[in-house]
């Protein structure tokens, strides 16, 4: 089974850091890293691939240095990877990213063998809009899974997929015929480590990269800023907030007589809490 | 197991390894580099003052594209005590050369951009892969490593040794001891964040112009160590290490040590208004010549901090490994064209290459130095004070006439040290200098 993962290389959001002076974010120098929910979408495809056999394409959409992030993914043990890159992508929002992505996965799908199973992850740190994913599936006419905490049942003979969906109040197991676009909760599974030769493999390994054209688009006009309707009006730090703290000697005490003091400042600013932690270690 | 063979595995992408997996390399021979860190430097820690000497013997024109942060113009050293600092400033228009001679850096990008370099060269690179063991064969020649990874092993002719001060891999083999604690300093190190406006006020600069600031003192509290303070583009390096030995032995803290340097009234105003972004704690070997363990065996060598090349006085080690680790690799090229054996034997070569050089000629200048600072603790805290209130008696102007100036200064030394302490300090120093 020829599975693809759809993925993300972004910007470590705990290393950013906001411009002290002109207040906007600086990517330069941030480290990037593949969007930690693509990498549950990622390790489920591997264990498809090991369990079914057959072959995982990573694929993602960037600047040229977003093939950091795939020969990771190859490391992982992920078989093929393509880039697709491109001048005219630059600024697109979910809308023109899920056109391009459709395309290459159409042209995946003719070059590498069609793809029953596309994953993505559920949504990314950078743009949190989990409309990415959907998109790729309307555009695609697949059948869509999202939210997926589980793979219940795969059947390749009868083309038929189940899986648990954590849905608001519950879970759905819902079952459809693939092909199928599925997006992966966090949690659901921890990434392996790729063997040595998996990591040689990837070091080594020639990365496919596509241009727009090569990926067979041809409207121009559907991608990047031109065809991104979503306006980024302002980018902003929040205001910190002044957490007020307040500090209690601890000189000469013993851990217990500390413990008091440090209980007895809670108890002054919250009288409520005293009594109720004493009802609670009566087991009331 | 990785099935090809190569012709030498390099343990570390930090500069010595890079050193050594470039050079080969680019001569052609089949590299595979080996770096527990997630990306080459990730974990890597250094002032950062990058000589451009030792680099420029490896890649020539690396000021093109390298990652590098002000040119040095200016060299500040202080000793230090409480409240003050006697200074030695050294700022020179010279400095402003066509290749400067000393940059700062950030070891975290330039190990990266080494490391682009030593790819595209030709060798391959495996991150997030630990070495755990040499693999040797019956006759005891080391003939690959074994790694942290499912299936991890790989072969090659010889195996380089790069894997900095605390290199557990050798330890394990047992081909060099364990670092002794009073061999070694910790230190640690903050970024501090500031316009890069602010930075070129502060420290009167312009363009990418940089001041060095190496300080002594009262900062260690009695420790043998110093601090340093280097600007950055539009950050500052500030760190303070210490012999570790000291440090078990007074219970201070580092970052005790570094919080108080960094309050300090002559260095508070600098760091002013700054955000700290990062913490960060190394080991230095600083155990000199007499701590240098064996170089080189059958079928292995070291290079850089592995093997104890760290010039403390001048805070040299980047440079270090970069020679010691192109070196070790021209000497394996070269045995490999004569189709000589990478035995013990002919591996000599290596050191004695490296006779020739700064490297062991500075390693041997300064044998005594360690030793002798560890054991006369007078330079980090007696002295520095008496400096300071000398100047202060010496600037102050109070009505005192000069000659009974003299004579305080003078007698407060005396009463510090007694005056054979002070000769023989003297007469000790000059003689580990030599
Ligand atoms: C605070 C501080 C300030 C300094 N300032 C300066 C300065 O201003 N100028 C200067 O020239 N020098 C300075 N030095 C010294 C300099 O940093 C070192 O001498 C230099 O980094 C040594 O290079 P190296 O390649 O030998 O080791 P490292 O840079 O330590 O690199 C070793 C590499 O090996 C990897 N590694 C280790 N074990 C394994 C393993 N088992 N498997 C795989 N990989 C492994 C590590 O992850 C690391 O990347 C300073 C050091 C410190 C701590």
């Amino acid at each position: 089974m020829h599975i693809v993962v759809c993925l993300k290389q972004v910007p470590d959001s705990a290393q950013i850091r906001v411009h002290p002076v002109t207040n906007t974010i600086m990517r330069q120098g941030v480290p990037t890293i593949i969007n930690p929910y693509d990498l549950f979408a990622l390790e489920e495809a591997l264990r498809l691939r090991d369990r079914l056999g057959g072959e995982v394409t990573v694929l993602t959409m960037g600047p040229p240095m977003a093939e950091d992030a795939l020969r990771k993914a190859l490391t992982f043990g992920a078989d093929r990877a393509v880039l697709l890159t491109d001048r005219s992508f630059a600024g697109s929002d979910t809308l023109a990213t899920s056109y391009a992505l459709s395309m290459a996965l159409a042209k995946i799908g003719e070059v590498f063998g069609p793809t029953p199973i596309v994953f993505t992850g559920k949504q990314t740190i950078d743009g949190d809009t989990a409309q990415v994913g959907p998109g790729i599936a309307k555009r695609l006419g697949l059948n869509q899974l999202t939210y997926v905490a589980r793979i219940c049942d795969l059947d390749p003979a009868a083309g038929t997929i189940s899986v648990e969906r954590r849905a608001e109040g519950g879970v759905q197991v819902l079952e459809t015929r693939m092909p199928v676009l599925i997006t992966m909760l966090e949690g659901t599974n921890e990434m392996r480590r790729g063997s040595l030769d998996d990591a040689y493999r990837a070091a080594r390994s020639q990365i496919v990269k596509w241009s727009a054209a090569d990926a067979g688009i041809t409207e121009l006009a559907k991608c990047g800023l031109k065809g991104s309707p979503t306006i980024v009006k302002k980018v902003f730090a929040p205001q910190a907030r002044a957490e007020k703290v307040q500090q209690i000697p601890t000189s000469d005490l013993s851990t217990d007589a500390l413990a008091a003091s440090v209980m007895a400042a809670i108890f002054q600013k919250q009288p409520a809490l005293e009594g109720d932690l004493l009802r609670f270690a009566a087991g009331q | 197991m990785i099935e090809e063979r190569f012709d030498a595995i390099v343990v570390g992408a930090g500069p010595s390894g890079n050193a050594a997996a470039y050079t080969m390399a680019k001569e052609g021979l089949k590299v595979l580099q080996l770096e527990r860190g997630e990306y080459p430097g990730s974990k890597n820690v250094q002032g950062a003052i990058l000589y451009a000497d030792a680099l420029e013997k490896i890649i020539p024109d690396f000021r093109e594209d390298a990652p590098l942060e002000r040119h040095v113009i200016e060299q500040r050293l202080w000793t230090m005590d409480n409240g003050s600092h006697v200074g030695m400033h050294y700022r020179s228009d010279d400095f402003n050369e066509e290749r400067p001679n000393r940059y700062t850096i950030i070891r975290a990008q330039f190990d990266r951009w080494f490391s682009g370099k030593v790819r595209e060269a030709g060798a391959v690179l495996l991150c997030e892969t630990t070495v755990t063991e040499l693999l040797r064969d019956t006759a005891g020649r080391v003939i690959g490593v074994r790694t942290d990874r499912g299936g991890g092993t790989a072969f090659a002719d010889i195996v380089i040794l790069g894997e900095g001060v605390n290199g557990l891999v050798g330890q394990r083999a047992g081909l060099r001891p364990e670092l002794k604690p009073d061999t070694v300093a910790l230190a640690v190190k903050e970024m501090h964040f500031l316009p890069r406006e602010t930075i070129e006020a502060r420290f009167n600069l312009k363009g990418n112009e940089g001041v060095v600031i190496e300080a002594m003192g009262t900062i260690t509290d009695g420790m043998t160590g110093t601090g340093f303070l280097y600007t950055n583009q539009e950050s500052i390096s500030i760190g303070i290490g210490c012999i570790v030995s000291d440090f078990t032995e007074s219970n201070r803290t580092p970052y005790g040590l570094l919080e108080a340097f960094k309050r300090h009234p002559s260095v508070q105003p600098l760091l002013e208004g700054s955000e700290c972004k990062e913490y960060v704690a190394h080991l230095i070997p600083e155990g000199g010549y007499n701590a240098m363990p064996q170089l080189y065996g059958d079928g292995w060598i070291v290079v850089g901090d592995a093997g104890q090349f760290v010039n403390a006085v001048h805070r040299e080690g980047s440079n270090l490994a970069m020679t010691t680790g192109r070196i070790a690799a021209e000497t394996v090229v070269w045995l490999k064209r004569r189709r000589e054996e990478l035995s013990k034997g002919n591996l000599a070569e290596y050191q004695r290459r490296l006779e020739e050089t700064f490297v062991m000629k500075d390693m041997k200048k300064y044998r005594k130095i360690p030793d002798f600072l560890h054991h006369n603790k007078h330079f980090f805290n007696l002295y520095p004070k008496l400096l300071s209130g000398a100047a202060q008696t010496w600037f102050r102007v109070d009505g005192v006439d000069k000659r009974t100036k003299e004579k305080q200064i003078f007698q407060s030394f005396r009463a510090g040290r007694k005056l054979t302490g002070l000769i023989g300090d003297a007469f000790k120093l000059a003689r580990s200098w030599r």
